[in-house]
């Protein structure tokens, strides 16, 4: 920037607007190209906003030359007004472009600076998870409460005479034996932990009147030695419906829409002649799942059949009026199929890595 | 059972070409079992032939006495020489034939054989066992063909050993003792590939005579409705057991023993109907069937000396004194229908064999069997069920074999004691299998399908075979099954043969509509709503095994009064040393706890949600009862109230930083307020309000007297929660600081609806409160008080600071709040939010000493 060379309040005389050199057009054309290139040259908004002083300040050109014109003839004031105005409006204009530039360029730069790295781990909360098995039970259990079933329940604990008698394995029954069951102290106790879940049926046969349709998940026990397929504990999911003029078709048909739902639309079920105390007729039902690892194949997935009238009379149902089906699957075995789950012991060793990886999708 | 093919074409003619896969799935779709399918040709591999032994070197210098042999093999080694072959076995002569195989061949278990020097010698190819072959465990010497056999050396062995058939491993339903034999299984193919079937029980037998073939007393008709026998004299004992009856026994897993006996076996298994053979020369006098006497004592085949019940049927000699039982009782020497006695058994000098089939009661057998542990072929075919009516074809095969293959001569006199009843017939509506399965079957179908299987069936007293265009749809059918079906007792039954036989892929796929339902039960979304809750506060949910220790009381500290202490015992625990069921959830989570420590993760956080068990003390046997019909209600409640309380808890643990460590900075270590908060968390999600939960100090095992809190809702103690005992983190080697929480889900209370709070849309008034109180003043308490005594206008009470320091004096600390006052229909002056502090303060005060700091 040029110094001025005139000081402040120096009155020009003799009054010629040309020879006042503060006005003079060039002055301000120079004051302006001045403030414009000190503005472009200033590469941060302090930077500019410390120049604004210097060329729009009270001490800045066209601040002074501002000034000289209440001396001019009044002929020359309009002229030499209009100049100055024209003069700062410039140097305001300049400013204020520059000004927006530099702003956006600090805002485009703090941007680049604030970056971070978004990819660090974000692991601060610890991850918890449900048991997959839990997960699979809620899940069957919505299926059937969407068919309109109900969820029901009873206790792991429970009589010899309603996980067998009632369900038409009497004490002396070869299937009793095939069942290895642990037995509640001392002998004569009449109490087993529930073999299968199967008590439920005769429990919510006992305790409400059909139609019944209920879904029973739950723990179950055998006396079983741990192994990578074999556990003393484990879960089933029961179904049960009792009302009037059922069949195995319906069965059937309950069975292939609970296998879609389980191993995909392209699931079916097989049947295979089986027997069951508590069921007549019976079968094994196999499913097809296509996705499964090692390639599209039958898996035996669980046993059904008509609920057998005995079971029904023991439990106070009219077998010449009603009409059931029962059936009931392994969810272990269920998960560890869905999942290429080779050994069930990792099921129940509870190790955190296991639930995590599995807990939400099952 | 195992079974060979060819065997089973005795009786049906299957398809000559029938695949195995075929077969497989037809025994399935019959409701048999196939554990395996194989077909034995396919189990060795490369050159198996006939050899002849022309020299025998014995080498001697080992270990074991070794044979060097050249054995003639025609020209199957492509030389015409013999095949030079080092061999251990001893059991075989120069000219004997045996079966070689070459190298190059495979043996069953992958066993590649080769050419290799050996001994000293070049052997070349392998003199097999019938072990080595997959034909049996028979593993005492290699097999020597008998005279019988025709083949040459060269020739293809597979026919001569057995190797050209499949063997069928079957599994069978414990309802169809009759499949258990190759009678049944050859009748239940005969359905599936329709093609007649060769019953060998209807092979014409001599009936009982007037005298007996050896005096016989069946004292108890019930335990024991038949009993025939017949008497072979004369018997060579030296008579070997045919190779092809040696065979098929050993393919059905039974050892060959002694002619007069593999007769017996396998009699069994051709028509079902278990056999004995007795030495009539080591029986004294007449045999007395009867009920053992408890306390008796009989020492079995198998060498064990058994205490008898008096449940078990024995047949006892009288000829020997017995003063237990008393006069002609006898003494047993045989368990009836599971296992026969040492004294009387068919030993090497045997030459007269007295041959017993009988008939036993099924539940008498399955008690028995199970009271000895001694599931024999024979008791498990009993407990099936066993056709009464075979028994006079059985002796007559077992004598028939007997005579032909060991001589002797059969007694004109034949034994039968025949108190079995005739069966009477079962009512069946002939819709029932449409009704029942959904496949329209007519009812001559139904009818068919029923006669295949056996049964007689009348409409009224009319035999149907003849015309069953006289059955209408609404008729009833009178239904008598075969004696080998006792299975067939109720209509569901006959339905279910219907529908095996028409088959289970018929029944079509049909959803059932059921009525509008109800949804989760309010205890079901609370333990849903719990579990996940926990889950997103970042515990890990577990399933552990309730099984635990006696010991597991003492660890955990319990109190002798405590009432987890007396827990729900097994009688027949998987590990002695964890024969209880939990009384709370805590010792199996910490059992996991550590599993996972020692697995290398450090910051856990578990919880299990899952039924403790508390027995009924003195509560004693259940009421029996019948089947017959439904229990009355209070018979019922009589027998519930014997089971165990099975409440449903839900626990946690903690050890490690609860939040973790990481590039934002260090961890935050779990703590006894997580625990606590964790509790009031399950609380929270499972719709308790907070207004109905108090937080206390309590002292209660196994956590630290002084850290553990107990959780009261509506006054009542639900759980407890804090850090654990030292004294229990060490006896269980837990890492220092480890926190627990536990709660029993079934004792909260219903949450109820809850009442809407009034948002009110007037700014808040802010006032902060200092309160000095004594140490031994629970914040709790404090923070109850200033909400008693600030009113209405108080929207929140938040502690933000706790400070305990020499100027406010020994035992005292400061307790900084900040209240938030706000009125629903105004902005609050100064004024009035002070007087609302001022008057909360005093309640502190007046309660609990409070002075203001600095006050």
């Amino acid at each position: 920037m040029r110094e001025c060379p005139y000081a402040m309040s120096y009155r020009n005389d003799p009054y010629d607007p040309k020879q006042v050199a503060l006005l003079d057009p060039a002055a301000l054309d120079e004051a302006v190209a001045d403030a414009t290139k000190a503005f472009t040259e200033a590469t941060d908004p302090d930077a500019l906003t410390a120049l604004r002083s210097v060329h729009l300040g009270d001490r800045s050109p066209v601040s002074l030359a501002r000034r000289e014109i209440g001396a001019l003839p009044p002929a020359a004031k309009s002229d030499a007004g209009k100049r100055v105005n024209e003069a700062r409006r410039a140097i305001e204009t300049a400013y204020a472009d520059r000004a927006e530039v530099l702003e956006r360029e600090q805002a485009e730069r703090v941007l680049v600076e604030e970056r971070v790295d978004v990819t660090l781990p974000y692991d601060r909360r610890p991850r918890g998870a449900r048991h997959p098995l839990s997960t699979l039970m809620e899940s069957i259990s919505d299926l059937f409460v969407g068919m309109g079933y109900e969820v029901a329940e009873g206790p792991e604990v429970d009589l010899e005479w309603v996980n067998f008698d009632a369900l038409n394995i009497p004490a002396d029954h070869p299937a009793r034996g095939l069942m290895d069951t642990f037995h509640i102290a001392p002998e004569g106790s009449g109490l087993v932990l529930r073999t299968h879940t199967s008590t439920v049926q005769t429990r919510t046969m006992l305790s409400r009147k059909p139609p019944i349709y209920v879904i029973v998940p739950g723990r179950v026990y055998r006396t079983d030695e741990i192994d990578a397929t074999h556990s003393p504990v484990f879960h089933q999911a029961e179904g049960l419906v009792v009302d009037k003029g059922i069949t195995m078709a319906h069965l059937r048909g309950t069975l292939d829409h609970f296998a879609r739902a389980m191993f995909g639309p392209e699931a079916k079920t097989r049947w295979r002649p089986h027997y069951f105390p508590f069921t007549e007729p019976s079968a094994e039902f196999d499913v097809w799942f296509p996705e499964h690892r090692d390639g599209p194949q039958w898996v035996e997935w669980g046993g059904c059949g008509m609920v057998n009238p005995r079971v029904l009379r023991a439990c106070g149902v009219d077998p010449e009026v009603y009409s059931g089906f029962a059936f009931g699957m392994g969810i272990d075995r269920t998960l560890m199929v869905r999942h290429g789950v080779s050994d069930i012991r990792h099921l129940f060793e509870g190790d955190v890595r296991f639930s995590r990886a599995l807990g939400t999708g099952a | 059972m195992r079974v060979s093919v060819s065997w089973l074409r005795e009786y049906v003619d299957l398809p000559a070409d029938l695949p195995v896969g075929d077969l497989e799935q037809a025994l399935v779709d019959l409701g048999i079992e196939v554990e395996s399918a194989v077909d034995l040709a396919e189990t060795v591999t490369g050159r198996l032939v006939v050899g002849e032994v022309r020299e025998i070197e014995e080498l001697t210098g080992f270990k074991k006495p070794i044979r060097f042999c050249r054995v003639d093999v025609g020209d199957a080694n492509g030389t015409g020489e013999p095949q030079e072959i080092v061999c251990g076995a001893r059991n075989f002569a120069v000219g004997d034939r045996v079966v070689v195989i070459l190298p190059g061949g495979v043996l069953p278990g992958g066993f590649a054989i080769g050419a290799r020097k050996t001994y000293g010698h070049n052997s070349a190819g392998m003199i097999c066992s019938a072990k080595e072959l997959g034909l049996g465990d028979d593993h005492s010497g290699i097999i020597v063909l008998g005279p019988d056999v025709t083949a040459k050396p060269g020739d293809d062995a597979r026919p001569v050993v057995g190797l050209d058939d499949v063997v069928l491993d079957l599994e069978i339903t414990p309802d169809r003792g009759y499949a258990l034999s190759l009678r049944g299984l050859a009748r239940e193919l005969s359905h599936a590939f329709e093609v007649p079937l060769r019953d060998p029980a209807l092979v014409p037998a001599p009936s009982g005579t007037e005298a007996p073939a050896y005096p016989v007393e069946v004292r108890d008709t019930v335990g024991c409705d038949r009993f025939t026998a017949r008497l072979v004299r004369g018997v060579d004992p030296n008579a070997p057991t045919p190779a092809w009856m040696q065979q098929r026994l050993v393919t059905a897993g039974i050892r060959s023993i002694s002619l007069p006996v593999d007769i017996t076996n396998y009699v069994m298994l051709e028509l079902g109907q278990p056999m004995h053979a007795f030495d009539a020369d080591r029986i004294a006098g007449t045999l007395v069937v009867r009920r053992a006497e408890a306390g008796e004592k009989l020492t079995t085949l198998d060498g064990v000396n058994r205490v008898l019940t008096a449940d078990d049927m024995v047949i006892c000699d009288a000829g020997l004194p017995n003063a237990l039982a008393g006069e002609g009782a006898g003494v047993p020497i045989s368990l009836a229908a599971v296992m026969g006695g040492e004294t009387s058994e068919v030993v090497a000098d045997t030459t007269n064999v007295l041959f017993e089939a009988a008939h036993w009661d099924p539940a008498m057998v399955g008690r028995t069997a199970r009271r000895h542990k001694l599931f024999s072929e024979a008791a498990k075919r009993w407990e099936r069920g066993v056709d009464p009516a075979v028994a006079l074809v059985a002796l007559e095969r077992a004598v028939r074999l007997l005579t032909e293959h060991g001589g002797g001569s059969a007694s004109a006199e034949i034994l039968d004691i025949d108190h079995v009843r005739p069966r009477s017939p079962i009512i069946l509506p002939v819709d029932l299998p449409t009704r029942r399965i959904g496949v329209e079957y007519p009812p001559a179908r139904v009818v068919a399908l029923l006669e295949q299987v056996g049964c007689t069936v009348a409409q009224g007293a009319d035999r149907l075979s003849e015309d069953l265009g006289t059955v209408g749809a609404g008729a009833t059918l009178s239904v008598t099954p075969p004696t080998w079906r006792p299975d067939l007792t109720d209509p569901a039954d006959l339905v279910e043969e219907v529908v095996r036989l028409d088959g289970y892929d018929r029944v079509p796929s049909v959803l059932p509509t059921a009525p509008p339902g109800r949804g989760l039960t309010p205890r079901q979304r609370r333990r849903r709503a719990v579990a996940g809750s926990l889950a997103e506060r970042g515990y890990v949910e577990v399933l552990a095994h309730p099984f635990v220790s006696p010991g597991l009381a003492d660890l955990l500290g319990l109190p002798a009064d405590d009432p987890r202490r007396p827990a729900v015992r097994l009688a027949n625990p998987l590990s002695e040393e964890e024969p209880l069921l939990r009384t709370t959830l805590l010792g199996p989570l910490l059992g996991i706890l550590k599993r996972n420590l020692g697995r290398g993760h450090r910051d856990l956080a578990l919880y299990e949600i899952g039924a403790v068990f508390h027995p009924r003390v003195g509560a004693g046997s259940p009421p029996a009862m019948g089947v017959d019909r439904r229990p009355t209600d209070v018979e019922f409640a009589a027998a519930d109230a014997v089971v165990p309380a099975q409440p449903v808890h839900v626990a946690a643990v903690l050890s490690g930083d609860l939040d973790p460590a990481g590039w934002w900075g260090a961890g935050r270590p779990a703590g006894w307020a997580d625990a606590i908060e964790a509790a009031r968390d399950v609380l929270d999600a499972a719709g308790v309000l907070g207004d109905r939960v108090e937080v206390r100090a309590a002292e209660y095992a196994p956590w630290h007297p002084g850290r553990c809190a107990e959780l009261l809702v509506d006054g009542s103690v639900v759980g407890h929660a804090g850090e654990l005992h030292p004294l229990v983190v060490a006896a269980l080697e837990l890492p220092r600081r480890t926190c627990a929480m536990e709660l029993d889900l079934d004792a909260l209370p219903a949450a109820g609806v809850t009442p809407a709070p009034a948002v009110s849309g007037f700014p808040p008034a802010l006032i902060d409160v200092a309160l000095v109180v004594d140490d031994s003043v629970p914040a709790e308490q404090v923070r109850r008080a200033l909400e008693a005594g600030a009113g209405e206008l108080l929207e929140d009470v938040r502690l933000f600071d706790v400070y305990s320091g020499a100027q406010l004096g020994a035992s005292r600390r400061s307790l900084a709040y900040k209240l938030t006052f706000r009125a629903p229909d105004r902005t609050l002056t100064v004024e009035e939010a002070v007087a609302a502090r001022d008057a909360a303060v005093a309640v502190a005060a007046e309660r609990l000493g409070a002075t203001l700091r600095g006050a």
